[in-house]
């Protein structure tokens, strides 16, 4: 239990975070930081974990997305069970698009590759084809009612991220105690050994896109409910491909509270510059891309990785031979 | 291509000859992709952003001094040169750690820095420089073709030869054949690895401000122009073998008319769904490309 005790208590304290204030601005920051942290929660499991990355998260956020949207609007379903479709017609896609890849023997810099392009294939397919709304986008219809999932204030929406990224952290924290997970971990440190060893890692990768694809999927659902507007760029942009992996990257890869912690320094960021400059296009992402290249450059395993830096010692135990991120070789990546 | 016989040679011809035109620039880009994913082993997620960068560089050299874009090239292909060497030596080696992991961010990062100076200092306008030659043509037979375009295949015609001389003749061009075939064994016999990665890095970079220089005079320029020619160049790259220069060559001109011919029957939307479609296919299936070197 002690190793869900912190994310509880967690969950807990920020729940108390409406009933302190009830300003929108301060409530819209924090839905919104958590909706990347969930975002980037999904790429964390098949990133950080599986060492899979992806540049191509959008795949599944927008699919999630959309697939809600239809299903409200087209076809009349209710917002409570659209969203869990939405969630499956994430997690499908994650499956069918990890399926290919994986069985053709796709990995780093190829896997990178391929997920930008499934996504930007969809992206194209969205902003042309009429059951999307094309070039116009959706309008979800307002209705403010709670069997509707749409709120008059924005605590419940506050609650249900907050809820849904709490969800993500759990099921991560038992997939790392799990044996599922010990293998996506060997799979990521040594694939070949892992295989020798008889890890299906074929299957274990696929599992893993499945599941990361079906949380970032939530983030998609969640966002059309709560801005009740989606359009092509939106939904299968790069902003969210590289928000989703930025958050896990600057908090900690490969850590439970990474992606959390990752999304608040992120969106802190984000705002501070807007603040600063004025609502100037680009500069926020500016910032990012910098952020990104210092992380790696000076603290590979993010912001919990200084922590832990510091804990035990600066000098003692510099971040790249820390034991959850050896050196990988280096020419595992390209080759396939 | 049953449906080819339809349309008369006089269509056909032309087409594909603007398509062999337009698949030498991509090739070009293609070729700087390819060289520092040869030798490197990463793919350079900043390519396109550093295209773009070219670009308004030669927008700039228009508009402030008045230079004419092919002698800005004189110019440019050098500065060009030397950022891609600083990006490699200083940004990019330094903080890989040695992960192939690290360094697809660190191109990530520098791809959406680059790109976002540029939207925050020229916001999203898309600009064109006006040029008297723009709009001359030369006629071969049922084909008419602009100027600019015929200069551009000329020009890649001979960066590739001066690319293929440098790698064969010069010292530099070995030292970068042995670090790409064997690092470990190239540095043992005191080649400095991370000179030779920069120095590739900068060949890379330096054939993106050609390109740019032979786009710009029927191209536009905006913060997001260089990324429609990067998806085609991964294509390209990964299509004619990673690492291979005469793949590129090759897989350049072949999606040039590709892309033209399905222009032609499907209409320009679905063309360019037609280029990712291909890529797709092309990652799952044949990953080592129709000409790779390595199984």
């Amino acid at each position: 239990m002690t190793r869900y005790g912190p994310i509880v208590a967690a969950v807990a304290l920020l729940a108390l975070v409406p009933l302190l204030t009830a300003s929108n601005v301060v409530l819209n920051f924090l839905v919104v930081t958590f909706l990347i942290a969930l975002a980037g929660q999904g790429w964390n499991l098949l990133g950080g974990y599986g060492g899979q990355y992806s540049f191509g998260h959008a795949a599944f956020f927008g699919t999630g997305a959309y697939v809600t949207a239809i299903a409200q609007m087209q076809y009349g379903v209710n917002a409570w069970p659209g969203f869990l479709i939405g969630i499956a017609a994430g997690a499908a896609v994650g499956a069918v698009i990890g399926a290919m890849s994986f069985r053709s023997g796709l990995r780093g810099s190829y896997f990178a590759l391929v997920t930008l392009a499934f996504a930007e294939v969809l992206r194209i397919i969205a902003s042309v084809a009429p059951i999307t709304g094309a070039g116009v986008g959706t309008l979800l219809k307002l209705d403010l009612r709670p069997e509707a999932m749409q709120f008059q204030s924005r605590a419940p929406f506050y609650w249900i991220i907050l809820v849904l990224v709490g969800l993500s952290m759990i099921l991560v924290r038992r997939i790392e105690d799990s044996r599922f997970g010990a293998y996506l971990i060997a799979v990521r440190e040594n694939e070949e050994a892992a295989k020798a060893l008889g890890v299906n890692a074929t299957a274990i990768k696929i599992a893993a896109m499945t599941a990361s694809a079906a949380i970032t999927a939530a983030a998609g659902c969640f966002y059309v409910q709560y801005f009740l507007f989606l359009d092509a760029g939106i939904a299968y942009g790069p902003w969210i491909s590289i928000e989703a992996l930025l958050a896990p990257i600057i908090g900690g890869v490969g850590t439970v509270a990474g992606p959390l912690l990752g999304a608040f320094v992120v969106k802190s960021l984000g705002e501070i510059t807007k603040l600063a400059t004025g609502d100037a296009p680009g500069l926020d992402l500016v910032i990012y891309g910098c952020v990104l290249i210092l992380v790696i450059a000076l603290t590979p395993r993010g912001i919990i990785g200084l922590f832990d830096r510091f804990r035990r010692g600066a000098a003692a135990r510099p971040a790249a031979s820390s034991p959850a991120l050896p050196p990988q070789r280096a020419e595992e990546g390209g080759h396939v | 291509m049953a449906i080819l016989p339809m349309l008369s040679s006089a269509i056909l011809f032309p087409a594909v000859l603007n398509g062999l035109m337009t698949g030498a620039v991509y090739a070009l880009v293609a070729l700087g992709l390819t060289l520092i994913y040869g030798v490197l082993h990463i793919i350079n997620f900043a390519h396109g952003a550093l295209l773009t960068a070219a670009l308004f560089a030669v927008f700039l050299a228009h508009r402030w001094l008045g230079l004419d874009p092919y002698v800005a090239a004189v110019v440019l292909t050098p500065l060009f040169f030397g950022i891609g060497y600083a990006l490699q030596r200083f940004i990019i080696g330094p903080s890989a750690h040695g992960e192939d992991r690290n360094i697809l961010l660190v191109t990530l990062g520098l791809a959406v820095v680059i790109e976002n100076i540029l939207l925050y200092v020229f916001r999203a306008d898309t600009r064109t420089i006006d040029l008297p030659y723009a709009f001359d043509v030369i006629e071969i037979g049922t084909a008419v073709l602009a100027v600019p375009r015929v200069v551009a295949c000329a020009a890649v015609a001979l960066v590739t030869l001066a690319l293929w001389v440098i790698m064969r003749t010069t010292l530099t061009g070995k030292a970068i054949r042995a670090v790409a075939k064997e690092k470990l064994g190239a540095e043992l016999s005191g080649i400095d690895v991370a000179h030779i990665y920069a120095v590739t890095f900068g060949l890379g970079t330096a054939c993106l401000a050609i390109a740019a220089c032979l786009l710009l005079p029927t191209y536009y320029v905006n913060p997001s122009a260089g990324n429609a020619f990067v998806l085609i160049a991964f294509t390209i790259v990964v299509l004619g073998g990673m690492g291979s220069l005469a793949g590129a060559l090759i897989g350049g001109l072949f999606i040039g008319v590709v892309e033209s011919l399905s222009g032609l029957y499907l209409g320009e939307s679905l063309g360019q769904i037609g280029i990712f479609v291909m890529f797709i296919l092309v990652l799952l299936f044949r990953p080592n490309g129709l000409f790779g070197e390595r199984a």
